[in-house]
């Protein structure tokens, strides 16, 4: 005996719908105990309908399910239908007969409704539909009359599938289930072959690309790969997924063995083919941007970026870094800051990302430091130059924001930092709250 | 059976003669540095398509180092440079900071990073990245030592960055040298800035320039050396560091600091 546990439901429903991607690509949550199928166009696939029925019911069966199915030309009326009875297969035009029979409650309207019904003597769907429908809608509002007219086939809405439906899929189905990384990825070559086979006719490249595994237990694995460019070639996809099935931290567990692999571009662009030049750059940037795409799938898109300047004085936040495969473009047209002729380097080379606090005396408390304490180690300031004062942005401000100010110094030993006092001394920091605090925040070279 | 041996030794020896002709200095395209005493010890200047080591002399060194490494990839040329750096490197020295690396006069518009998880998987990456010639150089940033970068692992990345003319340059820090099939070896301490004129008035005075202590340990193709370099961030090479007064002796701890600052004021004026 066990408390009911709406959440594990809800997840075992998801698996069922990821299951049942089998089929086809749209399969809608009906929750909290049914799933609705599109098969339209699908159906010869498995045999026509009678066999794809029986099918899908003896699989659920056998993983344990109790299962009712039907099928019928709006998704409302085989809902209905299936409240009542398992395995009916409406025919088009028939919707009307099949449900009149059938009580009020296998609507699914709110139990306020259903009751407000029965109340009224009308008991089966047939005894409602035979009422005007003005009369119907004064009484249960135009939501119940939409419902009972997609029921009775007289109107039809699209259903919501889990997940978009990709712009092109290869499958291949296994007689018997396979478990081997040869077998797997000769199949994931042969299958990337087709899709680039049905892309190419259309002119298209792919920017997202998932691989799904189905295992014959009921498991479904699902792995995703992007890239910067529209991908055009067969041996390019077949390398992203082998960096990707290499890195991912849990890898593929066929258990039993996959009966079903399936490979599919849910992102698709026009890909222009170009004349391009002997040696021009062009060519560069698209080996570039396929090098950073194979990384990116080994190590993950956030891993590889590039860096884009901010409007900002801040100086951790003076630069963004963003995915390179998305803004690889961007950043090369990036306009950076001239820097000034026969200048020092303003700014350190090395920046820490949380200032790391150090110990300072300073002559005075608002002078430049004399000696500092950083990791352990005394430093003796031999030469220092500031403050540069760097005040935060009050229109953004999170939490406390003191003026910082920066010196530039150098120890006995050649080393250049960047330290700062946060607050100014005497009207941020007062002399009898202590000591300022001093941080270390970048290194120069 | 004795001459079938000797000619099997010869033909060995024949094919190592050839394989190491192929390394030869005549092959490798260089790019001087713009320091006259490095660029003769390099035979004319830094090999490309090879892979370069340079050290930190110790971890609180990393910024120097950081600073020749980004001079020599500015000397190898203007062309997308992919820098990958481990996250404990990161951590210990700091990430990049983009505005001072436009300030050494090199393009962050042309820079991409890549941030590896540990270093197998930054190594792995630079040997993807430097069969890739549409890169100029590739920066390995490995923080600590590894048992992952053994002579196995720079010799693969000697020979893809053979195959594609792209130049590695290996940035450690907080490790010691090990063997390795690397082209030249540096180790690398910051210096202090050049002396000003005695008497200039503090706001006058110009300080802050990169300047390096750097120490050619190997040379597979020269002698090795010792030299004091400024890295010129407006003309992009590396000089000879005017006068440098390095203390002779550290710092009496029993004096106080500003005295000791104005005696080696004194000294360099």
């Amino acid at each position: 005996m066990f408390d009911a546990d709406a959440a594990a439901d809800a997840q075992t429903l998801d698996h069922v719908a990821a299951w049942c991607d089998r089929f086809t690509p749209l399969v809608a949550l009906d929750s909290p105990d049914g799933l609705l199928l599109d098969i339209t166009g699908c159906a010869h696939l498995f045999g026509g309908e009678v066999a794809l029925l029986q099918m899908l019911c003896t699989a659920l069966a056998a993983q344990g399910f109790a299962v009712s199915a039907a099928i019928a030309s709006t998704a409302v009326c085989a809902r209905t239908i299936s409240r009542a009875r398992h395995g009916r297969i409406v025919a088009d035009g028939d919707e009307a007969a099949a449900v009149a029979p059938l009580p009020v409650a296998t609507l699914g309207a709110d139990a306020a409704i259903t009751s407000g019904l029965r109340r009224a003597g009308l008991k089966t769907i047939g005894d409602v539909a035979a009422r005007a429908r003005h009369e119907i809608t004064a009484r249960f509002g135009a939501g119940f009359t939409t419902l009972l007219e997609q029921a009775l086939g007289q109107g039809d809405a699209p259903i919501s599938p889990k997940q978009p439906l990709p712009d092109y899929i290869v499958e291949k189905r296994f007689a018997e289930p396979v478990a081997t990384d040869g077998v797997i990825a000769a199949t994931l070559t042969s299958l990337a072959c087709m899709l680039v086979a049905a892309m190419d006719r259309q002119g298209k490249g792919a920017r997202r690309l998932q691989a799904s595994f189905f295992r014959t237990d009921g498991a479904v694995r699902s792995i995703a790969v992007d890239t910067g460019q529209p991908v055009t070639k067969a041996e390019v996809i077949d390398r992203l997924f082998r960096e990707r099935l290499d890195a991912i931290a849990d890898p593929l567990d066929p258990g039993f063995g996959f009966d079903l692999i399936r490979l599919s571009a849910s992102r698709t662009e026009i890909v222009v083919q170009q004349q391009r030049d002997l040696g021009a750059h062009i060519h560069d940037n698209d080996e570039l941007s396929a090098l950073i795409d194979r990384i990116a799938a080994r190590l993950g898109d956030r891993r590889v970026v590039v860096h884009l300047p901010q409007d900002t004085h801040i100086p951790e936040r003076a630069v963004l870094a963003v995915s390179a495969q998305q803004h690889l473009g961007h950043a090369a047209q990036a306009v950076w800051q001239t820097r000034v002729a026969d200048e020092p380097p303003l700014r350190p080379l090395r920046l820490f990302e949380h200032p790391e606090p150090i110990q300072v005396i300073a002559g005075v408390p608002d002078g430049p430091p004399a000696q500092f304490r950083w990791r352990r180690a005394t430093h003796a300031v031999v030469r220092a130059e500031g403050p540069e004062r760097v005040a935060m942005e009050w229109w953004r401000a999170e939490g406390v924001t003191l003026t910082r100010d920066y010196f530039r110094v150098e120890d006995e030993a050649g080393l250049r930092f960047w330290l700062y006092r946060d607050g100014l001394y005497g009207s941020e920091v007062m002399p009898a709250a202590g000591q300022p605090n001093w941080f270390m925040h970048g290194l120069f070279a | 059976m004795t001459s079938a041996r000797l000619t099997a030794l010869a033909d060995l020896r024949g094919d190592i003669e050839r394989i190491e002709s192929h390394t030869d200095a005549q092959d490798l395209r260089r790019v001087a540095l713009g320091h006259a005493g490095a660029d003769a010890a390099l035979q004319g200047g830094l090999a490309l398509g090879a892979l370069h080591e340079v050290f930190a002399e110790a971890s609180r060194h990393s910024a120097a180092a950081t600073g020749f490494v980004a001079g020599l990839a500015r000397r190898i040329g203007v062309r997308p440079l992919l820098w990958v750096r481990q996250d404990f490197a990161e951590r210990e020295s700091g990430a990049l900071s983009l505005s001072g690396y436009r300030e050494l006069g090199l393009d962050p518009r042309l820079l991409v990073t890549v941030r590896a998880p540990d270093a197998e998987a930054a190594l792995r990456t630079a040997a993807d990245a430097l069969a890739c010639d549409a890169l100029g150089c590739v920066v390995l940033e490995i923080w600590g030592e590894t048992r992952h970068l053994d002579l196995v692992a720079s010799r693969k990345l000697t020979l893809a960055a053979r195959g594609s003319g792209v130049t590695g340059l290996l940035l450690r820090v907080a490790a010691a040298p090990m063997p390795s099939s690397a082209e030249t070896r540096w180790i690398v301490r910051a210096a202090h800035s050049p002396p000003t004129r005695f008497g200039t008035a503090p706001w006058q005075q110009i300080w802050g320039a990169p300047v390096l202590e750097t120490t050619l340990v190997r040379n597979r193709h020269g002698p090795n050396g010792h030299w004091i370099m400024e890295w010129k961030c407006d003309e992009c090479l590396f000089r000879d560091a005017p006068a440098h007064p390095q203390p002779v002796a550290a710092a009496a701890a029993d004096r106080s600091h500003p005295a000791a600052a104005i005696a080696w004021q004194r000294r360099a004026g």
